[in-house]
């Protein structure tokens, strides 16, 4: 490991330490003001059939009797020894809710953030080697558009077009509903995939767009790209060469920075597409008051976000070497 | 072969910026181009290489052996430091040029040929000092073997002992058969290696004297502002 690398890493995960625990008290104290009543939640319609007395059994069964710092240093302890405590909603252990729920949520995630980086940074590059023509104001415009676009509206969009309108690909779940899991065939995993990733990488793709697009501008206007061109470099030449290095870095680095937005925009997408992921688990949690999975996925967020600002900052000093210096 | 310019005018859409340059340059020899801030100097190297601004228009006629120059044929060494990819190691900036240029890169032999070791290839322009910097230009230009090499202010920033290194590595191109536009501020540097000099002010050609001219008050100019330029860079020497 280089230098920098070992630096920046090391700091890192210094911050980490003290941000890990500032970021539980946060979580547990805004869950603790959240307005839901856990176990009318956990009631639901049934408030007929039970009573004050089993109201307060429940609560007592899930320590909502006692005072918050009491529960917060119960699990904070219960944290230490790798319990994250159980889920109200799954009724089941936090952590094994997030294990069977999180590689569902990652594929789509991870299939959007690349698919909306490579489309992302190719749309750029092409609107800013043709600057000022029209596959460049044809381009533009598209991002303009997607970036005004909210996620929710574009997937119901997506849905009413693909789905209902053309029946060509399914509007919800990561199967064909009904089917056992040993009958489900890759074929129908990837129809199913095909329009929560194409949402997901929709919203993602016009801010790449538009930074990729800026960056090859910025170079092409340098003195360096001007040195090139005086020797016979063409404007598409310079954007897929040196000028890759130049937009597709601050692309990279920008976009892993903003993996948090795709992680949130996933939620959306997961409620909207019924996807069988952390997204849907949050907002069951949420609806549910379910305090222990909100603080288990509160805290996989937080690394997941930690972990893609690390990747933002070793991508910008692997692109940009200068960097490298003040890591 | 001689490389001529003939009436050379540039305008812009606010005025005339260049009126009236002639010059000629043979294989082998080392011109110099000299004039205030503001001249038009730079402009003479990005008209020599077809690199003008967008908005500039052009007259005039840049010929080599009668025929127009074609693309690739004149390359420049600018006078920007930032002229070097930040991003990019040296010896693959050296690289991207013969590439552009149709030739095979010979890294290590462009370096050891401006004075500089082959382990620079690997450096980072912001690693370089000034006077590296200036040299890897010149390597850039060099490594596209054109037969017509312009360096513009290729001296600028560096200490004495530096800037006499990199003129004489610029008089050894001209002698190794190619010709050469050094543009420069220092004139009594370029008294030094060039066979001719040509002063320029305010767009316009003042008069083109042999380098050899340039000595004593310089009585043997035509031009007084052609004096003026060459004593106003003596007095300094007088006082050190």
């Amino acid at each position: 490991m280089t230098a920098w690398l070992a630096r920046l890493v090391a700091g890192r995960l210094i911050r980490l330490a003290w941000l890990l625990p500032l970021a539980a008290v946060g979580l547990f104290a805004l869950i603790s003001l959240a307005p839901i009543d856990p176990v009318q939640a956990y009631v639901g319609g049934r408030t007929s059939q039970i009573g004050p007395e089993q109201r307060d059994a429940i609560a007592s069964a899930w320590g909502l009797d006692r005072p918050a710092s009491e529960r917060f240093a119960s699990w904070l302890g219960d944290l230490a020894g790798g319990d994250l405590g159980q889920s109200i909603t799954f009724n089941a252990p936090v952590l094994q809710v997030i294990a069977a729920r999180l590689p569902a949520s990652m594929a789509l995630v991870g299939l959007a953030f690349a698919l909306s980086f490579l489309l992302g940074t190719l749309l750029g590059l092409v609107a800013g080697a043709t600057r000022g023509r029209w596959p460049d104001r044809v381009i533009r415009t598209l991002a303009v558009v997607l970036a005004a676009s909210p996620g929710f509206w574009v997937a119901i969009l997506l849905v009413a077009v693909f789905a209902v309108t053309l029946g060509w690909l399914p509007a919800c779940c990561a199967a064909p509903p009904g089917q056992l899991a040993s009958e489900v065939t890759p074929a129908d995993r990837w129809r199913h995939m095909v329009l929560p990733v194409a949402t997901l990488s929709v919203v993602g793709i016009a801010p790449l767009v538009l930074h990729t697009r800026q960056s090859l501008i910025a170079f092409l206007d340098s003195p360096a790209a001007r040195h090139l061109s005086a020797h016979g470099a063409t404007p598409l030449r310079l954007a897929f060469g040196p000028g890759l290095r130049h937009a597709a870095g601050v692309a990279l680095t920008l976009h892993l920075a903003g993996a948090g937005e795709l992680f949130g925009g996933s939620v959306l997408a997961e409620a909207v597409f019924a996807w069988p992921g952390l997204g849907q688990a949050t907002v069951r949690a949420a609806t549910g008051a379910d305090a222990p999975l909100l603080m288990g996925i509160g805290l996989a967020t937080l690394l997941f976000v930690f972990a893609g600002n690390l990747l933002a900052d070793i991508a910008a000093r692997l692109a940009d070497p200068r960097l490298r210096r003040i890591a | 072969m001689t490389l001529t310019i003939t009436d050379l005018a540039v305008r812009f859409p606010t005025g005339p910026v260049l009126e009236g340059i002639s010059l000629t340059l043979a294989r082998g020899e080392l011109v110099g181009l000299t004039g205030t801030s503001g001249a038009g100097k730079s402009l003479i190297a990005e008209a020599l290489v077809g690199a003008l601004p967008p908005d500039a228009i052009r007259s005039g006629r840049i010929e080599i052996a009668g025929q127009p120059v074609a693309a690739r044929t004149v390359a420049l060494a600018p006078q920007g430091l930032d002229a070097l990819d930040p991003l990019a190691p040296v010896g693959r900036q050296i690289k991207r040029f013969a590439r552009l240029a149709g030739v095979a890169a010979d890294v290590p032999a462009a370096l050891v040929g401006v004075g500089l070791p082959p382990d620079t290839a690997d450096l980072y322009p912001h690693e370089l000092s000034g006077g590296m910097a200036r040299r890897v230009l010149l390597a850039t230009a060099l490594a596209t073997g054109a037969d017509w090499i312009v360096a513009d202010e290729p001296t600028v920033g560096l200490d004495p002992e530096a800037a006499g290194r990199v003129l004489s590595l610029l008089a050894g191109v001209a002698r190794a058969g190619r010709g050469v536009i050094v543009i420069s501020h220092d004139l009594i540097g370029l008294a030094k290696i060039a066979s001719r000099i040509v002063i320029l002010r305010a767009g316009k050609h003042i008069e083109t004297a042999p380098a050899s001219a340039f000595t004593g008050a310089g009585a043997t100019l035509r031009d007084g502002f052609s004096r003026a330029l060459w004593t106003a860079q003596l007095a300094p020497e007088a006082q050190c």
